[in-house]
């Protein structure tokens, strides 16, 4: 078990290797010269040459790689060209905010749909889950940036209920989650942010569920004696890690998919950010925030791939 | 001795062989019949055809021209002066915009995945065959790119390199290639242990013919089913893009930029800025439901 | 062997010479994570007369699957070689494993997954001649022609899909598929384990007379004794990735000389209600391939198992041509110094 463990581990890091290089390429795969983002329109050609030189740009690119890692490594992203702050800081920042909002959206994305699909799952045929994988495609099939445009417009516009954007009351951004006044600017956006995850575990699970339950264990329980609600409660661990998986890979995209619905009500997480980033042209923030969810989720899908297996030992593979 | 079977029957004849009564269809004939009899999905269907269709035919069914802008007729509501659907922040027609927007969204929503079934097909194909180091290091490479969330990556790519309608199309491309390869090599490496594999190589054949004959149709199935679920995916991601202004350029018509430009506009006509949103909801459930329908015609599970 | 019959134009030493030799065949598939392996075929030899159906019988596991496989270059032997009518395989100077492949064929065990689904059946057939060279219609035209060799009439079953077809009728066509390419040499695994007994009868007959009509030579492979009974000339027993014995039919069946040979023998359930068994023939689970026991591997469940047993290996006997009839065991090799040697 221990070694499986240490496997998946040592699995993941040339995993993140890669990643790295991803990001690292993604200011080479851009059109103009990568000296622009850093230097301002108008320099002489010797600021140009000695900036080129401090940023490393004349040294072949294996080698401006390797820089880069190292820095990052030491967790220096740079400096963001349009904030002069440390790149770190800005993204430790916003990537709080999101998590702030994934903290939410991931519990009730889980315990709506997978409530959902298990009824679905356990009435399999019935209108029941036709209603329920009716509003499980829904909720995939919905643009969720325009679900959150639509419900600013039902909540904020037509009703005053709710703030239409921000993250707390005069665009400021600390938090106290006991407040109403702050905590109503979390209701909106996650809403919109769980409705995807929903209508996925919805159909995950439903389909897991209905899958075990067509198993012969399942009869030879019933034979035995047990009451209905007690299968069902087999039935639904044995869905479960079927379910984990899906629910692992939804919490990752979450935290790295958040960037449409932060744009539409402004919230300055790490979604927000890479948006700002990417209309201001800037790098370092760029690369500092896609290298940070990336990693993050490379390290959900690691520990609920761990957790799955403790909870399935089939799963352990070679 | 006494224990053995002793048998020496002559041959049986044609008329003691037992045939299935009636003439039952090969494959395709089967989903076909069965898809004929699920209205659901043919309506379904029908509506992503309609769909189509008016994107195609958008310059000869739009009642107004898609640029004309009317500093006078701005954001009207439904029914204006013969603007069924109203007008947006420029005073252009509604319905208009979004018949000719659904050309680009559904051109960005289907090209990605038709060239990321070709190639990561393929990929999938040499890889799920070939088997051993090869395979390893073809998934390990598609690994390192499911490693990003794919909002994340089509953002990333089409930001870094400039938004516009071919960068976003070739961003939804990579991200959509590793899960068509994963698919296509999953389907490959079932498909090659089992014994008519064997059997074709005793035969003498070579691998390319082995793959064209024989392996080719059992893996077409899947990987058509998954592309079908893809589109909505894609439609969804492209519009998301082209939200965030990483997609075409206005004043092209195109949905998701449509409900970006219309979003200051909401507490005008919320109505009018919605229905862009309406368009790209309806084609992509329309296309999920379609694509379910194939699953269940084609039988197969994923 | 058979007399009389026109010798195949491909033939290249005779009736005389054998039409394949196998000399310490051997392979082992490594366990991933631990240092061992699994010990398949373990220095298999024996000989395949023209003309003859040698049947290899043996429990699962023992390797005769693998074997039939090593036969095709199928799976490459880590040791040993093959010989094909004198031709050694994969040499320079013998035979290539392609053109072997044209003259030696296999039917396979599992009826489902040994045509492809999405191909109808007079294409799964027609594959083989294609492969080889013919055009389309004359392959077409092989594999109708095949189809109603065995039974099945080609326009009424060639356009049928697998899945159409009944256990019996998939294995006809699986003969005609091996067919098809006009072998030599017919390698069959298990081809009737998985039919009912009443199919099962009408499939052997068809074998016997296409082996009669073709001029085959079969190695048929099986873990029924019954059946190897009905079809073969000479039966190889194998145990555990080994020979154990080989010899004509009715001498192993009459007078079996190994243990393990005698124990199969009398574990058959007899259908005459007078004769019931008491007692298990053979006691205990087949033990592990990756961990074999070391001398004799049977000597854990060989009821006459003594010290010489579990500390050397046992050799076939002595080989005196095709009709012999010798066994892996010390009880019958006199240098052994087995207790009960000169009298099993």
């Amino acid at each position: 078990m221990g070694k499986y463990i240490l496997r998946r581990v040592l699995y993941a890091v040339p995993i993140a290797f890669g990643v790295s290089v991803v990001c690292f390429s993604l200011v080479y795969i851009a059109p103009g010269d990568p000296l622009q983002t850093v230097m301002p329109p108008d320099a002489t050609a010797e600021t140009i040459a000695i900036v080129k030189h401090a940023y490393g740009f004349d040294k072949p690119l294996p080698v401006q790689f390797l820089i880069w890692l190292g820095r990052v490594v030491t967790g220096d992203f740079g400096m963001s060209i349009s904030t002069r702050r440390p790149v770190i800081l800005e993204v430790s920042q916003a990537l709080s905010n999101t998590a702030l909002l994934a903290m939410f959206a991931v519990p009730i994305a889980f315990f709506i749909g997978y409530v959902m699909g298990a009824v679905a799952g356990s009435y399999a045929g019935s209108w029941i889950d036709r209603v329920v994988t009716g509003a499980a495609v829904v909720g995939v099939s919905l643009p969720n940036y325009w679900l959150g445009i639509v419900l600013v417009i039902l909540f904020a516009v037509q009703y005053m209920l709710l703030p239409a954007t921000g993250m707390g009351p005069h665009g400021s951004t600390s938090f106290d989650l006991l407040q109403w006044s702050n905590a109503k600017f979390l209701v909106l956006p996650v809403i919109t942010l769980a409705m995807i995850p929903i209508g996925i575990l919805a159909r995950t699970t439903r389909a897991a569920v209905a899958e075990v339950r067509n198993q012969d264990f399942v009869q030879t329980l019933r034979a035995k004696g047990l009451t209905e609600w007690a299968v069902t409660r087999h039935v639904l661990k044995n869905s479960l890690p079927q379910v984990m998986a899906v629910m692992g890979l939804q919490f990752g995209y979450l935290l790295g998919g958040s960037i449409l619905v932060e744009t539409v009500f402004t919230w300055p997480g790490s979604g927000f950010l890479l948006s700002k980033a990417i209309i201001n042209r800037d790098v370092p923030v760029l690369q500092g925030t896609i290298l940070t969810l990336s990693l993050v989720f490379v390290t959900t899908n690691l520990i609920v791939d761990l957790l799955q297996s403790l909870v399935d030992p089939r799963i352990r593979r070679a | 001795m006494t224990d053995t079977i002793v048998l020496d029957e002559p041959l049986d004849t044609f008329e003691e062989q037992a045939l299935p009564a009636t003439r039952v269809r090969g494959y395709w004939q089967s989903v076909f019949y069965r898809l004929r009899h699920d209205p659901v999905t043919l309506a379904f269907a029908a509506i992503v055809l309609l769909i189509v269709w008016a994107a195609i035919f958008a310059p000869l069914i739009a009642p107004f021209d898609p640029y004309k802008e009317s500093i006078v007729g701005r954001l009207k509501p439904f029914g204006w002066r013969g603007h069924m659907l109203g007008t947006d922040e420029l005073g252009r027609d509604m319905l208009t915009r979004l018949l000719y927007g659904g050309r680009v969204s559904l051109l960005m929503g289907v090209v990605p995945v038709l060239i990321a079934s070709l190639i990561g097909g393929m990929l999938g194909v040499v890889g799920g065959f070939a088997g051993g180091r090869t395979n390893t290091a073809i998934m390990r490479m598609m690994d390192v790119f499911y490693a990003f969330p794919s909002v994340l990556l089509a953002v990333a790519i089409a930001g870094a390199m400039g938004g516009g309608m071919a960068n976003g199309m070739l961003a939804l491309t990579l991200v959509f290639i590793p899960p068509m390869c994963r698919v296509a090599e999953t389907a490959t490496t079932q498909i090659r242990s089992l014994d008519f594999i064997e059997a074709a190589r005793a035969t003498g054949a070579r691998t390319t013919t082995i793959i064209r004959y024989h392996v080719l149709g059992n893996v077409l199935g899947p990987v058509f089913i998954y592309a079908s679920s893809l589109i909505s995916v894609s439609i969804l991601l492209a519009s998301g893009l082209s939200f965030l202004g990483l997609g075409v350029r206005p004043p092209i018509p195109d949905w998701g930029l449509m409900l970006s430009t219309l979003r200051q506009s909401i507490y005008v006509v919320p109505l009018v800025c919605a229905l862009p949103g309406v368009a790209i909801f309806i084609t992509s459930i329309c296309c999920n439901l379609v694509s379910d329908g194939l699953r269940a015609a084609m039988g197969v599970r994923m | 062997m058979r007399t009389g019959l026109p010798l195949d134009p491909r033939d290249r030493g005779g009736l005389q010479q054998p039409m394949l030799i196998a000399r310490d065949l051997r392979k082992h598939f490594p366990v991933k994570g631990s240092g061992k392996s699994v010990q398949a075929v373990d220095g298999v030899s024996f000989t395949v007369g023209k003309g003859e159906t040698l049947g290899i019988v043996g429990e699962s596991g023992c390797g005769k699957s693998t074997l039939a496989r090593l036969l095709l270059h199928l799976v490459t032997p880590d040791r040993g070689e093959l010989v094909f009518d004198g031709d050694a395989v994969g040499a320079p100077e013998g035979i290539a494993v392609g053109a072997l492949r044209r003259q030696v064929q296999m039917v396979f065990q599992d009826s489902y997954s040994s045509l492809n689904p999405r191909m109808p059946v007079r294409d799964s057939v027609a594959f083989g001649p294609f492969v080889q060279g013919k055009k389309k219609d004359e392959a077409r035209h092989i594999a109708r022609d095949m189809l109603s060799r065995v039974g099945l009439d080609p326009s009424l079953f060639g356009p049928r899909y697998p899945h159409e077809l009944s256990g019996g009728q998939k294995q006809r066509v699986n003969i005609a598929r091996a067919l098809a390419t006009g072998p030599r040499m017919v390698i069959l695994d298990e081809p009737v384990s998985a039919l009912d007994k009443s199919v099962e009868a009408q499939v052997l007959n068809l074998l016997r007379a296409l082996k009669r009509q073709f001029n085959l030579t079969y190695v048929f492979i099986s873990h029924d004794l019954n059946v190897v009974q009905y079809i073969s000339d000479r039966v190889l027993v194998m145990y555990l990735g080994r020979v154990v014995e080989i010899g004509p039919i009715d001498a192993i069946f009459e007078r079996p000389l190994h243990p393990y040979t005698h124990a199969l023998l009398a574990s058959r359930p007899s259908m005459d209600p007078a004769k019931r068994i008491d007692e298990p023939p053979i006691t205990g689970d087949p033990p592990n391939p990756i961990d074999p026991p070391s001398g004799c591997r049977f000597h854990t469940r060989c009821p006459f198992a003594e010290a010489v047993c579990e500390a050397a290996d046992p050799v076939l006997g002595p080989w005196e041509g095709m009709q012999s009839h010798v066994a892996a065991c010390h009880i019958h090799d006199p240098h052994s110094g087995h207790s009960r040697f000169g009298n099993a």
